[in-house]
């Protein structure tokens, strides 16, 4: 990505690229809280079941959180007693084929991304890619986390646990 | 027998309060259970109204045999083999769709939904005695096929126990289900999930019915969920999650007070585990209200109040169904190997109830069974410890022998265990298994309680 298109109220998309980096980035390294806190109050965390799937309430999904339930899970991570987690998976997040639109009126900027999440745990490796959508609030010089969409490319197929966040 | 296993080697694998790791572990028991657990017994393949129109078809497997339900042009439901009767390649490749016929992708033979070969391409290529029509070649339905409430169930095997036989009392958690709503009608809905594990087809049964795993397989959930401030914003499915993740925290006086029934043929329940009022707060709530007035409508109050007291949780109907009435929930288990099983997920819409209750059980899927729960994960990687634990030496014997000698005995064929964290409902499990296994003939399975 060579060319950094600015968008009409000064955002680039390098800095998105940037911030969607440091949340990968927090996730890799496990800084959970931290990544919560990139949130909006009323966020929504989604992996769908479904390719095509329009909502989260009248379809299954393999994760469907509210703010509520993302907090639940954030705070899950942290539990020893977290079984699925011990020990615990290392992850490699790379992001990239950003598309960035302006949401015009509404103070947020959609961003899809594709995203490859290569997770190691118990000798083994296991892939897990997909398209993202973000919806970002401005937030002073940064960014809030509105709606985090992944779209698994085998969503719907046979999936073990996936007690990580993605 | 397809296995060097004889009849007093699986015999011996089961004793009163233990199992032989074997009945886990060994790909020759494996290989006898698609035979005669898998071959015989009846299997529910799904509801019929995955597939309201005439040509609807989903595929699945039987065991590791891949067939095909088809809706018929007279409304009624059959199950074929999914084979082509030439040389033998699948017919349907897609876990669903619609089709007017059959064609097969190779040489083009064509067969109705019914199965009958109706052409083959140059039919002139063969003598006449020959033809595939004269040698009675076409798609093979399965041997037997019983279809209640909607509910599908075929069987490999051409004789055996009729369905009602094999079902016996836990029928009645169908029924629990399909009268609970209001047109006296359920319908799958939401899509399928599917998640699998590496570990042994059993230990999903058992798990369902164990009344003393929540506290400690889902610690991290319970702590996680009891620390959640309630403040926080919700639509409704974060708080359908935390609630339950709540409950399995339950103290033990509450899990050993909980009603575990057990059946013959393996199957089994749980009953009196939520009650509605803790669960759904059903009685001031609107959507509730809305929902029994028009239960009532349809059969007048003292019926309803009967359907809506019934309280079934998790009932399993051995070997390869999971399901809860009160949510919706269905699980069809399907056997890969004897350390790999996937589990296909499905959700139950009430027909003529409110269309949030509906929204609310793909809200319980999700935190029950979306392969991202931060519940059933935990589960899962327990299975997949157990699998690799007991390849261990030494102790070659796993352990049932909780509430053994207290199970009561409660008419009908059924067993309540003598509280409600009992292994009662393992020790029937695999009393039915060895009677599966160790039958000669399908006329001699079945039946058994233990
Ligand atoms: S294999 Fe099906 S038509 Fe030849
Ligand atoms: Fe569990």
């Amino acid at each position: 990505m060579t060319e950094y298109r600015q968008d009409p109220a000064g955002i680039n998309i390098r800095k998105i690229e940037l911030f969607l980096i440091h949340e990968a980035d927090l996730l890799d390294r496990r800084q959970y809280d931290e990544w919560l806190s990139l949130f909006a109050d009323d966020c929504r965390y989604w992996i769908p079941l479904e390719e095509n799937q329009k909502d989260g309430k009248n379809t299954i999904s393999l994760v469907y959180d509210d703010r509520k339930l993302l907090e639940t899970r954030v705070r899950r991570l942290g539990k020893d007693s977290m079984h699925a987690q011990a020990p615990h998976s290392r992850t490699l997040h790379v992001i990239g084929n950003l598309a960035v639109t302006d949401d015009a009126g509404t103070g947020l900027v959609t961003v899809r991304s594709n995203q490859i999440v290569t997770e190691y745990r118990l000798n083994a490796i296991r892939i897990l890619a997909g398209q993202v959508t973000h919806r970002l609030q401005r937030s002073g010089d940064s960014f809030r986390i509105a709606y985090k969409q992944i779209n698994l490319i085998d969503s719907e197929g046979e999936h073990r646990g996936i007690p990580i966040i993605l | 027998m397809g296995s060097s296993l004889c009849v007093d080697d699986i015999a011996g694998m089961v004793q009163d309060e233990r199992v032989h790791r074997d009945v886990y572990a060994s790909p020759d028991v494996f290989e006898l259970e698609m035979e005669r657990i898998f071959g015989r017994t009846w299997l529910l393949l799904g509801h019929d109204s995955q597939i309201p129109k005439p040509g609807d078809y989903f595929t699945t497997q039987m065991g590791r045999q891949p067939v095909i339900a088809v809706r018929q042009n007279d409304g009624s439901v059959r199950v074929l083999f999914n084979r082509c009767a030439h040389r033998g390649p699948m017919l349907c490749s897609l876990l669903k769709g619609s089709v007017s016929e059959f064609i097969c992708p190779y040489h083009g033979w064509v067969y109705g939904l019914d199965g009958k070969l109706t052409s083959v391409p140059m039919p002139a290529g063969y003598p006449p005695a020959q033809s595939p029509q004269a040698n009675g070649l076409g798609m093979i339905p399965v041997p037997r096929l019983e279809v209640y409430r909607g509910f599908i169930f075929a069987s490999l095997a051409a004789t055996g126990q009729s369905l009602k036989t094999f079902l016996g009392p836990v029928i009645s958690s169908i029924d629990d289900l399909v009268d609970r709503a209001p047109d006296g009608e359920v319908e799958i809905g939401g899509g399928i999930g599917r998640h699998v594990y590496n570990g042994n087809w059993k230990f999903m049964l058992e798990n369902h019915l164990d009344g003393l795993h929540p506290r400690y397989v889902h610690a991290s959930s319970v702590a996680a969920a009891n620390e959640q401030d309630d403040a926080r914003a919700t639509d409704g499915a974060g708080e359908v999650a935390v609630r339950q993740m709540r409950q399995n925290g339950a103290p033990n006086d509450l899990w050993e007070k909980i009603g575990l029934w057990t059946a013959p043929n393996g199957h089994g329940f749980l009953a009196d585990y939520h009650d509605d009022e803790k669960l759904v707060k059903l009685s001031d709530d609107p959507l509730h209200v809305e929902y029994r007035r028009r239960m009532e409508a349809r059969y007048g109050a003292e019926r309803t109040r009967e359907i809506l007291t019934i309280m079934r949780w998790n009932t399993i109907i051995f070997p390869n169904v999971s399901f809860m009435s009160q949510f919706g929930q269905l699980r069809i288990l399907r056997p890969v190997s004897v350390d790999r099983s996937v589990v296909e997920t499905y959700v139950f819409r009430l027909k003529g109830a409110p269309e949030e209750m509906f929204q609310l059980s793909i809200a319980f899927a999700n935190i029950v069974n979306g392969a991202g729960s931060p519940v059933l994960t935990d589960d899962l990687e327990v299975y997949e410890r157990m699998q690799t634990g007991l390849h261990t030496d030494g102790n070659p014997w796993i352990d049932y022998a909780r509430g053994y000698g207290r199970d009561v005995d409660t008419g009908d064929g059924m067993r309540r265990g003598g509280s409600g964290t009992s292994e009662i409902a393992v020790r029937n499990q695999f009393a039915a298994w060895r009677d599966y296994m160790t039958a000669e003939s399908v006329e001699d399975a079945g039946g058994t309680a233990q």
